[in-house]
């Protein structure tokens, strides 16, 4: 294809490292490295990962996801990982976008190429306006912080003694295991107290403070990641409109690589949504 | 690069990869609410079960992404080994760590577990009642608790030490 030649367009110095009879990988230098950038950046991703997996597993009680994550814009709540399924299938559809556009640069179709960006470009602010949402609400609505964590669990079953008018009524009874939420009432938390099936009166316990910083800062630097994808995107499709890479004759191979950082952002995102949303 | 699919060949991948990873993700969401009893009353799978489900859609999810969309499987081997080899180290990375997040919390529940002595933490209570006996090993994570918001890992070290002040 169009590729194989883009060294030599470009106009890179007669005797460089790249210029060679053959391009190593038969991909271009700018190719190449952006998949090697992907690579750390998939080692990066992964660490953060595995600190998330590492601090679970070594915590006795861990907030439940579906609990957590079960509102949705307009006061709707209780319906689990509702929300971060559209929030998914924004990223994949822009994701799909964005092959479109590859696939009308290596034609030189600058039009197409600039039509399917911009949307690509949409859903990449869809995504970013979804995660200020889910962010706010957790903020806001719920007092999460990177140092507190609201949200905990029952290690035994047992009876609330007394409400607080607010969700739970005195004398509902619940299960080992299942989740609950703090409220916060005039600046102060207001945990409830509950009778345990031993007899024992206890009060409500906030959870594993590690979740709160774990989920702000993976999600976040995904989220900053997706950021970044829609300024250059915004970027390379003004310069496809001005007409510069077609005269570069390399099959808009800029289109090609900031493609695969995308795709890659939206790799990322399966393995956040497994971690943090299913499982 | 070179010789792949036709523009029109090239279409039907786009669309075949919008309804795959669409369908695989609500399949994913589905085991996720099924499993854990949202859509049929006290119905649950076994939790094994559910994360092999799980785990292996979302390979197959990178998979597809990375091979059709990302276009590696029209790169030359050595590219394509060049960059998923180094990944497989991530594989044994995940497994050890998780191995020795779970000694960690075994190592908590045996602190936890452990009888107080209380001659030996009585003078240490009376200047900072948090850093008395049992509590030295569990705190590790969850730094230090400051007022109501202690985690539930504090809760017996709280305990025994209003227990020490009052002897």
């Amino acid at each position: 294809m169009a590729t194989d030649h883009s060294v030599h367009a470009q106009g890179h110095q007669q005797g460089g490292l790249w210029d060679g009879a053959k391009e190593p990988f038969k991909a271009s230098y700018g190719k190449l490295m952006m998949w090697y950038f992907l690579l750390s950046d998939a080692f990066t991703f992964a660490g953060f990962l595995i600190a998330y997996g590492t601090l679970r597993f070594s915590s006795a009680t861990w907030p439940v996801p579906d609990f957590v994550f079960s509102s949705l814009p307009g006061g709707i709540h209780h319906k689990p990982l509702i929300f971060v399924t559209i929030m998914t299938f924004v990223l994949i559809a822009s994701s799909v976008t964005m092959v479109r556009a590859v696939q009308e640069g290596h034609r030189n179709n600058r039009k197409g190429i600039v039509f399917w960006m911009a949307l690509t470009i949409v859903g990449g602010l869809a995504f970013l306006g979804c995660q200020a949402w889910e962010w706010t609400t957790l903020m806001g609505g719920e007092h999460m912080t990177i140092k507190q964590n609201p949200f905990g669990t029952h290690t035994e079953s047992g009876v609330y003694l007394d409400g607080d008018g607010h969700d739970i009524k005195a004398g509902d009874s619940f299960k080992a295991g299942q989740s609950y939420l703090i409220h916060k009432h005039d600046g102060h938390w207001a945990p409830l107290k509950y009778k345990t099936e031993t007899g024992e009166v206890k009060t409500q316990q906030m959870g594993p403070k590690a979740f709160g910083a774990l989920f702000f800062f993976i999600t976040g630097f995904h989220g900053f990641h997706v950021f970044s994808g829609v300024v250059f995107l915004t970027i390379i499709m003004f310069n496809v409109w001005s007409g510069i890479y077609v005269k570069r004759n390399n099959g808009n191979e800029m289109v090609e690589k900031i493609g695969l950082y995308w795709h890659f952002v939206d790799l990322v995102w399966v393995f956040v949504f497994l971690v943090f949303y299913l499982l | 690069m070179g010789g792949h699919l036709s523009y029109e060949e090239g279409k039907k991948v786009v669309l075949k990869g919008l309804i795959l990873l669409g369908i695989v993700t609500l399949l994913e969401v589905f085991v996720a609410l099924l499993g854990k009893g949202y859509i049929v009353e006290g119905f649950h799978l076994p939790v094994w079960l559910m994360y092999l489900a799980m785990i292996g859609m979302s390979l197959y999810k990178a998979y597809f992404i990375v091979y059709e969309f990302m276009h590696m499987r029209y790169e030359v081997p050595g590219l394509v080994k060049s960059v998923l080899l180094p990944t497989v180290l991530l594989i044994w990375a995940v497994i050890a760590f998780f191995y020795e997040g779970s000694t960690w919390r075994n190592w908590r529940q045996k602190a936890k577990d452990r009888p107080v002595t209380l001659s030996n933490a009585a003078p240490t209570s009376e200047h900072n009642p948090h850093e008395a006996s049992s509590a030295m090993m569990k705190d590790s994570i969850h730094s230090m608790p400051a007022d109501s918001t202690t985690s539930h890992d504090h809760e017996h070290g709280h305990e025994h030490n209003h227990g020490e002040e009052h002897h």
